[in-house]
């Protein structure tokens, strides 16, 4: 086995293990827990309804921006548990500016996606300030930002709130017809694919490009790699923090967009949460690969969409399946890690064994 | 992955200092002065009513417990933010075997549910090398499903219980010593400066006091006396220093750091357990609403110490009990507090620190001042802030003099030395 | 295990071992040790006796096998094959716990100090039953360091201790434990002359007292004047075991390496008139306490080698960071051809034309799970050929990574290779060649040929010769002395973050450097 094929194989290795010690525990607590192991899964890994698969494409490409914003963090070795309260700020904040209306049509759909970009970038940058300037961990300010974001929120939330007749939800005014995003309609169903599903297709190419092909990328790499190898190479490692933490706060801001335009059309009392933690999930579970997020989504998607119906059904929780999600999050770590050890074996062994056919040779 | 990234890194060592017992009795009557100067300042009777100091210590419990499995844990060099889904478990553990077996036994099962989540982050981080923080955070996503998913299944259909909810538990047992209690209560309403402060204090301690909470406040002892007066604790505390020094004395790294996590899983579940059962009588979802992240905090603000931390949680469990009790306008109250310890900060910075820090500190301090002189109130939805908003100021101010273990949150795998 | 009472006392050891004439017995015995890591063979057949009351050196190049050969004596790793003997019982070796309770301490070439616990902590831990972590371990703790003149307070943190005091808790630690075979791995490695004459005296004193010392080396001169018997290592097998009176250092170094010891002899001087380096009035404050630096003023003309020597921790690399551009001095220039750098950052110095080889490899020189062609674009991340505009090139990085792989010998099978699979040697040949790309104007040189093999040690001296012969300045810092006096035109002394006296290479000798750098004769 040459040396490219079994970095491949390494490389799904890893899921494919993680996937099958997922499955292996939700059916032990399935099993202990006396419901039908047979019939859970029957349904979660049947063929989903033509509704289904619009749902899935949906919820992955919210899942998919939020695992690219946290992604950008990760590659600088930057824990950024914030995207929650950051995307929760941009989408309200976002939410008033289109419900504002201030400009026509589309105009004011980029105006609001442009407030999204840079409140949540500030709200992400605060921790990467906290960070250089007084060497306060980011993983500790993004989650007291998060509550700080909830409560905030909360409480302009009920300074802006329209009164809505008929419901008890207190929201932003809604975004005016005009300024909405389409959805693409698939299937023949009423049900629609949102449009910013382009949006998160964009932001995931932007991603790897910056990345893998720009001199900014690298310094990203190398800074996440080894911040004292980065420091001697002459990068800036403070302004690298803070930078990438506003890039991760941007992105984030765009996460709670293809809700706000597609769907909701108003920010609300009832507006997805935690879509940052699972976020955090996807990103590992893709290991900050832009393909390996989008399958990572698509996975997450599939799996929540497949449980729904287990309530009416079978009587089973549904939330059975974040046990799965978790456990696949935490087995895929592992799993990586157990690899990436024999990976190092693997080619100091290599390196070795080349190095005596040279001698001899 | 640091806790307190740069924190620590290239500082010179600062004088060693340890905190006397006369001291700590001063710095408790510093405070009780103060608050007492300013509820008779502003007139919020409520800042340190007896019901509100009992309400502070329920409040303060399951923080200062999380923040004491934060301690044991990153004391053997393993950072854990999974204390929040540690804690998860803990609630239900607590709601299923206490409502199903007697309370005691709920006890008991919030902590063997802690102490699981614990030997998940253990096997993961220890034995397997993920890091600290994508573990701890998968822990938490599990935590919560699987809990989810348990209470539906233990408590629908339940009399009094649902999806989301168990029904009432059994309540533990409680002290109280009326006969001295009841005196100081007449001697509170008073209102006298000081006098009054201090008998709503001993009042609080000596009335309707659960035993559970007197147990929990115990293992703020207990911690310190094991991790720094036993042999135990020298090993554990070695592993968190320099794991490559205890390997090399034939310290079984990996035992003290399993039994570390273990035991920290265990207090975080206790955690959950005193919500549960203590501060409510039932489990509820989304019961331990972050706290897990505020007892790390807490720990942080403690410096990684036990007595910090004690001071960290009452801090953050007074101000959440504000925010229950009284609601803005107590919190108004302290808001004058705030800004007048602001500017003797920005003082002390200009001597020390330089100008500009200081003129930052005193600006912030000018402005929380006049927020105090211009409104009545504080919003209800903005109170909730207060502890994260402390956190993120106390770590902004202090982080630089806070010292974690030296090898928390690095991997470690057996055969390093030398 | 096999042998050893369930925790270790001195007085049963000694009992054991003290019995009359008994000087001379073997208490060490290692037969046909083998052990194997992922592609390396680090030990074979290595066999090894070692007397009671006898220093026994163990030397051989770097990378030969002799660290590992005496963490497989302390038990931190197993060997694949073998035997150990300890006091003629043949004994298994599970963990460090086992060598303590057969009588066996060891002294790491890293320290192995909890830097944030006290000296009584550090020296207790894992032996808290024999005195407790309390008064009576703290009173044997000064009875321990009156014995043998450590002067070691149990009551300091470690952090706040210097190397030498760091190397004598470590000692301690040994003694304390009661241990009768001491392994000592380098010790003299950041050690000055003076204070390896009194290290000497030490172990001479534990030799006295029936103590078996191992002494592991690569410097053969204090081998010869220590040791009793020395055995070579070569490519972790065991070549001859001689006793220290009946060879030269020239024979051990030919079995060490199979031929002579390469050494960096001096050659004519290419020093010109033209000032390439200078640095003015350069301070460095600490956070609290002496300045880092102070006062530092340097100057380095096109073709020659400024060497500067010091113990370590004494402004060396404070020095090299601050010309870097990676800290920021209170005062000062740095000038580089008449160019004033203070205001640039490091990546603009740079590019301004200083090549950097730092002091710690893995540290600040590598990315060491990316391959070896991101590497090349480590610290060159504006220059060609690795980026085209904000673009990185990867195929002119690609092409010019094998550039560097052939001219520079870097033994690799690809340049995807990861950095981290590579031997300590091809790395740092990876890092000269890449610092020499682009044609620097300065190289600052930290410890070039630290931990690398003598065939790369030889290759990388070549290099800078070769540099400075083309008109490179070159600032090298090293704590092997013989390498400064070989490659140097000039050696100059720093000390508490001073720069003081000035030497010539050509006269001046190691324990005159020594003297200096410990201002033994200021």
């Amino acid at each position: 086995m040459n040396a490219r094929t079994s970095r491949l194989v390494l490389a799904i290795g890893a899921p494919v293990l993680a996937l099958a010690a997922a499955f292996v525990i939700t059916s032990l607590v399935l099993a202990i827990a006396g419901d039908p192991i047979g019939g859970v899964w029957g349904q979660i890994l049947s063929l989903p309804t033509d509704r289904g698969y619009i749902n899935i494409v949906n919820s992955a490409t919210v899942y998919y921006l939020s695992a690219v914003a946290v992604a950008i963090g990760f590659r600088m070795n930057l824990f950024n548990i914030g995207v929650d309260g950051q995307y929760r700020v941009a989408s309200f904040a976002a939410a008033v500016v289109a419900g504002e209306g201030w400009l026509p049509g589309y105009a004011n759909t980029a105006l609001a996606m442009l407030a999204a970009v840079l409140v949540g970038a500030m709200w992400a940058g605060i921790a990467g300030l906290l960070r250089v300037t007084r060497g306060v961990s980011e993983v500790i300010s993004t989650i007291m930002l998060n509550a700080i974001a909830t409560a905030l929120v909360a409480y302009l939330l009920r300074k802006v709130a329209v009164d809505d007749p008929g419901s008890n939800i207190t929201a932003t005014k809604t975004v005016p017809e005009g300024s909405r995003v389409p959805g693409i309609h698939a299937f023949g169903e009423e049900a629609t694919i949102y449009g910013l599903v382009f949006l998160a297709v964009a932001v995931g190419f932007m991603y790897w490009f910056v990345i893998n092909k720009t001199r900014f990328g690298f310094d990203l790499r190398a800074t996440g790699q080894s911040e004292t190898a980065a420091v001697a190479s002459g990068i800036n490692v403070k302004k690298m923090i803070v930078v990438s933490m506003l890039l991760s706060g941007a992105a984030a801001g765009l996460v709670g967009l293809p809700l706000l335009f597609g769907n909701d059309y108003a920010y609300g009392s009832t507006f997805q949460s935690g879509l940052g933690f699972a976020g955090i999930a996807i990103a590992l579970l893709g290991r900050n690969h832009p393909i390996g997020i989008a399958l990572g989504a698509l996975l997450f998607a599939f799996l929540d969409q497949q449980a729904n119906p287990l309530e009416i059904l079978l009587d089973v929780s549904p939330q059975i399946i974040k046990i799965t999600q978790g456990v696949i999050v935490l087995t895929v770590v592992i799993a990586y890690e157990v690899v990436r050890r024999y990976g190092v074996r693997l080619e100091q062994r290599r390196v070795a064994s080349a190095l005596e056919e040279g001698v001899t040779a | 992955m640091s806790l307190a990234t740069d924190a620590v890194t290239g500082a010179p060592a600062a004088p060693h200092k340890k905190l006397s017992v006369g001291w700590i009795y001063l710095g408790i009557a510093g405070v009780i002065i103060l608050i007492s100067l300013l509820r008779i300042i502003t007139g919020a009777n409520d800042l340190d009513s007896s019901g509100t100091l009992r309400a502070t210590l329920v409040a303060a419990i399951p923080i200062g417990l999380a923040g004491l499995g934060g301690l044991w844990s990153e004391r053997a060099g393993i950072v854990n933010i999974g204390l929040e889904g540690m804690m998860i478990l803990g609630t239900f553990g607590a709601g299923y075997f206490g409502y199903f077996y007697g309370p005691w036994q709920g006890v008991i099962g919030a902590i063997a549910l802690g102490a699981l989540g614990g030997l998940l982050h253990a096997v993961a981080t220890v034995t397997f090398g993920v890091d600290h923080i994508v573990s701890g955070v998968a822990i938490n996503i599990i935590a919560l499903g699987a809990v989810q998913y348990l209470a539906q299944l233990a408590f629908t259909g339940v009399p009094g219980g649902g999806q989301t909810q168990s029904p009432t538990i059994d309540d533990l047992p409680t002290i109280s010593i009326s006969a001295i209690a009841d005196p100081l209560g007449d001697l509170e309403a008073k209102h006298w400066f000081v006098v009054s402060d201090v008998a709503s204090v001993l009042r609080a301690l000596t009335s309707n006091l659960s035993i559970l909470t007197i147990l929990c406040l115990l293992l703020f002892f207990v911690t310190y006396w094991v991790l720094w007066r036993t042999r135990f604790g020298l090993r554990l505390r070695s592993c968190g220093e320099s794991p490559a020094a205890a390997e090399s004395l034939g310290i079984n790294v990996i035992r003290y750091k399993f039994m570390a996590v273990l035991i920290s899983g265990g207090l975080a579940g206790l955690a959950g357990g005193f919500l549960a059962l203590v501060a409510s009588s039932t489990y509820r979802d989304g019961q331990t609403g972050g706290r897990g992240y505020i007892g790390l905090a807490a720990m942080i603000f403690g410096n990684w110490r036990p007595g910090g931390l004690l001071v960290g949680s009452g801090l953050f469990g007074y101000t959440d009990t504000l925010r229950l009790r009284g609601g803005g306008e107590t919190i108004h109250g302290l808001l004058l507090l705030v800004a007048a310890g602001l500017v003797v900060m920005a003082v002390w910075q200009v001597r020390k620190a330089g100008k500009r820090g200081a003129f930052i500190t005193a600006a912030v301090g000018v402005v929380v001042g006049l927020w105090y002189f211009l409104s009545d109130s504080i919003p209800e939805d903005l109170t909730g802030m207060t502890p994260y908003v402390t956190t993120l100021l106390v770590l902004a101010l202090f982080s630089q003099r806070l010292r974690m273990p030296a090898a928390d949150g690095k991997p470690y795998r057996k055969g390093s030395s030398g | 295990m096999s042998a050893g009472p369930p925790f270790f006392q001195p007085e049963d050891v000694s009992a054991l071992t003290a019995m009359p004439d008994s000087n001379g017995e073997v208490v060490v015995r290692l037969r046909d040790i083998g052990k194997t890591f992922p592609g390396v063979i680090a030990n074979h057949d290595v066999n090894i006796d070692v007397r009671r009351g006898t220093v026994h050196a163990i030397v051989g190049e770097n990378g030969a096998g002799k660290s590992t050969l005496m963490k497989i004596l302390y038990g931190v790793q197993k060997p694949d094959s073998g035997t150990i003997e300890i006091n003629g019982q043949e004994i298994s070796l599970a963990s460090p716990s086992d060598a303590i309770a057969a009588g066996v301490g060891m002294v790491f070439q890293h320290f192995m100090l909890a830097d944030n616990l006290s000296v009584l902590e550090n020296v207790v831990l894992g032996a808290e039953k024999l005195h407790g972590i309390g008064d009576a371990a703290r009173a044997k703790i000064r009875e321990i360091s009156d014995a043998y003149g450590l002067d070691v307070d149990p009551d300091v943190l470690v952090e706040d201790l210097g190397v030498g005091a760091r190397q004598r808790v470590e000692i301690l630690k040994v003694l304390f434990r009661g241990a009768k075979i001491i392994i000592l791995d380098e010790p003299t490695a950041v050690l000055v002359p003076q204070e390896v004459d009194e290290l000497f005296g030490n172990l001479r004193e534990l030799k006295a007292e029936g103590l078996a010392v191992i002494f592991i080396s690569h410097k053969l001169d204090e081998v010869l004047s220590v040791a009793d018997e020395v055995t070579v290592i070569r490519r972790g097998e065991t070549i001859d075991t001689v006793p220290a009176a009946s060879v030269t250092s020239k024979q051990l170094a030919e079995m060490m390496v199979g031929s002579e010891l390469p050494s960096p002899s001096t050659e004519t001087s290419t020093v010109t008139e033209t000032v390439v380096l200078e640095v003015k009035d350069l301070t460095l404050p600490a956070a609290s306490g002496r300045d880092l630096l102070s006062d530092i003023n340097l100057v380095i003309r096109s073709g020659e080698v400024l060497g500067i020597a010091g113990v370590e921790g004494n402004g060396q690399a404070e020095l090299v960071e601050s010309i870097m551009g990676m800290r920021v001095p209170s005062s000062g220039v740095v000038t580089l051809n008449g160019r004033d750098l203070t205001a640039l950052s490091t990546r603009s110095r740079r590019e301004a034309g200083i090549g950097y080889i730092p002091e710690d490899r893995h540290r600040h020189g590598l990315l060491l799970d990316a391959p070896l062609w991101e590497n090349r674009i480590l610290g060159h991340q504006t220059s060609e050929p690795n980026v085209n505009g904000p673009l990185i090139d990867r195929g002119g990085a690609r092409r010019d990574t094998l550039r560097i792989v052939e001219e520079y010998d870097v033994r690799t099978p690809s340049i995807d290779t990861t950095a981290r699979a590579l031997s300590g040697g091809n790395q740092q040949k990876l890092i000269v060649g890449r610092e020499m790309a682009g044609d620097p104007v300065v190289l600052i040189a930290s410890h070039p040929t630290r931990g690398v093999d003598v065939g790369a040690q030889a290759a990388i001296w070549g290099h800078i010769k070769r540099a400075r012969r083309d008109g490179l300045a070159v600032l090298l810092i090293s704590a092997d002395l013989d390498e400064l006096i070989g490659l140097s035109d000039t050696i100059r002394v720093i000390l508490r973050g001073r720069l003081g006296q000035t030497f010539d290479p050509a006269t001046v000798t190691p324990q005159m450097l020594g003297s200096a750098m410990t201002g033994a004769d200021a």
